[in-house]
């Protein structure tokens, strides 16, 4: 196994400046995804969370990697309002809590920051695979992560086939009919469109590889 | 960041149009409410009201009068709203609530829709870690959602004004917390609602229409966030469109043989008076044609989807009570009577 350098607090902030820069690129796409299906405000809502959450943690100084975890979580819930806000702020103290006061974290802790904060999405949205939502990027992403992981794979490689599963997932939520949030209004109509919440849960995990791989 | 001039509305920054027409309001308004621009709340005037029950509402903005226009006498304490269509954040309820908290406890009425309901919830579990009494009651009137199992459920739209209005009213005359949340449930059940539009909305965000309808074509069964509907028509005459809406209301909300009932006909904003009231005139023909006896109505723009052209109907089967409290007295920049 390859040694690796370990992650910590700087991981955590370059994150979330990676996540705010790839939805400010990507906001229009986002929008335009959410206008065929939703309400058209999944881009703008997004951005000015992620803003918020750099704004918040670049006044932070000297905390741990999880408690800048939850801190954006709580800065999210705090900015974004609809049901992203919730969602990904829960997702993201969920997984802050998992590392606790440690300085620094490694692959398998990762692994199980991002499974708490999926656990908190679906228990929180009641959403399951299949339902179109931001579940069908995330659930396969962690499932391959774990799996990648546990078999020795360097992170930035496990991390690289995560996003690849997450970016499959959210292309497989166009054939599907909506049954969660406000697409599920559509019915039918709901099929033939990508999920915006699947697709920026894409955009977040490629952040993150980002993150990991600016470190090394 | 730079006006787009392009878009016809009347802005200055497209991000501050929220705040800035809730400053408005609150000028208007003066002897009414006043706006925490800092929380982004309106609260009534005096509020706490030492005893009485508080009711909170909220969600996101675009659909005004609701919910700021409501706010005074007889009917909400506080709202809070949230950006164009988007929920607002829990900090602003918690904050609505704190606010209004006369120690009787606050009612929140929260509308059916995922960001809604989630956003409430981590509130009034704030709420209860800070002592504060919070009941919550979820809306969803719009029969237009079917299958609700496979969907988020019904979204709640007409019956939000006539609960607000109706539990307001039990609110101002000393009613307990669970009496006020009782007739808040009791409105929500006892009401039905379907939506049609006519052409899409324009977010003052983005600047551009949700959706394209072609001119003739009607979406039937609409929300009130641009979303488009079940299903797209060909645009008949306005007898036609509200015999579709009476169907769909009546048929599920099966009021018993020769009930009273409220009606109101609503204009999602950019449908004039004019042909509100020729809707509600054929909406009245045909529900006595259908066995129930409109007592009660309300027509006018009073739940929008900023400018849609459309309208909704909701029917509330009434009893003794809730009849009463319709009629007390009420004082809010967008409802008055009787005060």
């Amino acid at each position: 196994m390859i040694t690796e350098h370990a992650l910590d607090a700087a991981t955590i902030g370059t994150w979330m400046r990676e996540i705010e820069s790839v939805i400010r690129a990507e906001r229009d796409h986002l929008v335009q995804l959410d206008a065929a299906i939703g309400d058209g405000d999944h881009g703008t809502n997004m951005l000015r969370g992620f803003e918020a959450v750099v704004q918040a943690l670049g006044a932070d100084s000297g905390s741990p990697p999880g408690r800048l975890l939850v801190l954006a979580g709580r800065t999210l819930v705090s900015s974004v309002g609809g049901a992203s806000g919730p969602l990904w702020g829960s997702a993201l103290r969920s997984g802050g809590r998992v590392l606790g006061e440690q300085a620094t974290f490694e692959g398998p802790e990762l692994v199980e920051v991002l499974a708490a904060a999926l656990a908190s999405v679906k228990d929180l949205g009641a959403a399951t695979p299949g339902d179109k939502t931001m579940v069908d990027a995330l659930e396969p992403a962690v499932d391959t992560l774990r799996e990648r992981v546990a078999a020795g794979a360097p992170l930035a490689i496990a991390l690289d086939e995560a996003c690849a599963a997450a970016e499959a997932g959210g292309r497989a939520t166009i054939p599907m009919q909506a049954r969660k949030g406000r697409a599920s209004y559509l019915g039918e109509r709901s099929i033939g469109h990508q999920d915006p919440g699947a697709t920026s849960t894409g955009l977040i995990l490629r952040a993150l590889q980002r993150a990991v791989a600016t470190g090394s | 960041m730079a006006v787009e001039t392009k878009v016809r509305k009347f802005l200055n920054d497209p991000a501050l149009v929220v705040k800035e027409s809730l400053a408005g309001l609150a000028a208007a308004h003066l002897d009414l409410l006043r706006y925490d621009a800092q929380q982004q709340i309106v609260v009534r005037k005096g509020a706490p009201k030492q005893g009485k029950v508080a009711l909170v509402s909220g969600g996101g903005s675009g659909h005004e009068p609701l919910h700021g226009g409501f706010v005074g006498l007889g009917m909400l304490d506080a709202a809070c709203p949230g950006e164009v269509f988007t929920s607002p954040v829990p900090d602003q309820m918690l904050a609505a609530t704190r606010a209004v908290d006369g120690g009787a406890g606050v009612v929140h009425i929260v509308k059916n829709y995922t960001g809604d309901v989630l956003n409430f919830k981590m509130a009034a579990e704030e709420a209860a870690d800070a002592g504060i009494k919070v009941e919550a009651v979820v809306i969803d009137d719009d029969v237009a959602v079917q299958d609700s199992l496979y969907t988020a459920g019904r979204r709640g739209v007409g019956a939000t004004v006539l609960a607000e209005k109706i539990a307001g009213a039990a609110a101002e005359r000393g009613d307990g917390l669970a009496q006020v949340t009782g007739f808040v449930k009791r409105v929500n059940e006892r009401s039905r609602s379907f939506g049609v539009a006519l052409s899409s909305c324009i977010p003052p965000a983005s600047g551009k229409a949700i959706f394209d309808l072609p001119e003739g074509q009607i979406e039937l069964g609409i929300g009130i966030h641009g979303e488009p509907g079940r299903r797209r028509t060909t645009l008949g005459g306005a007898s036609e469109v509200v015999d579709v809406m009476v169907e769909a209301v009546l048929s599920d909300l099966k009021p018993s043989r020769g009930a009273k009932v409220l009606v109101f006909l609503n204009g999602m904003g950019g449908t004039p008076l004019l042909e509100l009231y020729l809707l509600y005139g054929e909406a009245d023909r045909k529900l006595r044609a259908a066995g129930v006896e409109p007592v009660r109505n309300l027509v006018g723009s009073y739940i929008t989807s900023l400018e849609m052209a459309g309208a909704s109907l909701t029917v509330l089967e009434l009893d003794d009570q809730m009849t009463a409290l319709w009629d007390a007295p009420v004082h809010t920049p967008a409802l008055r009577w009787g005060a």
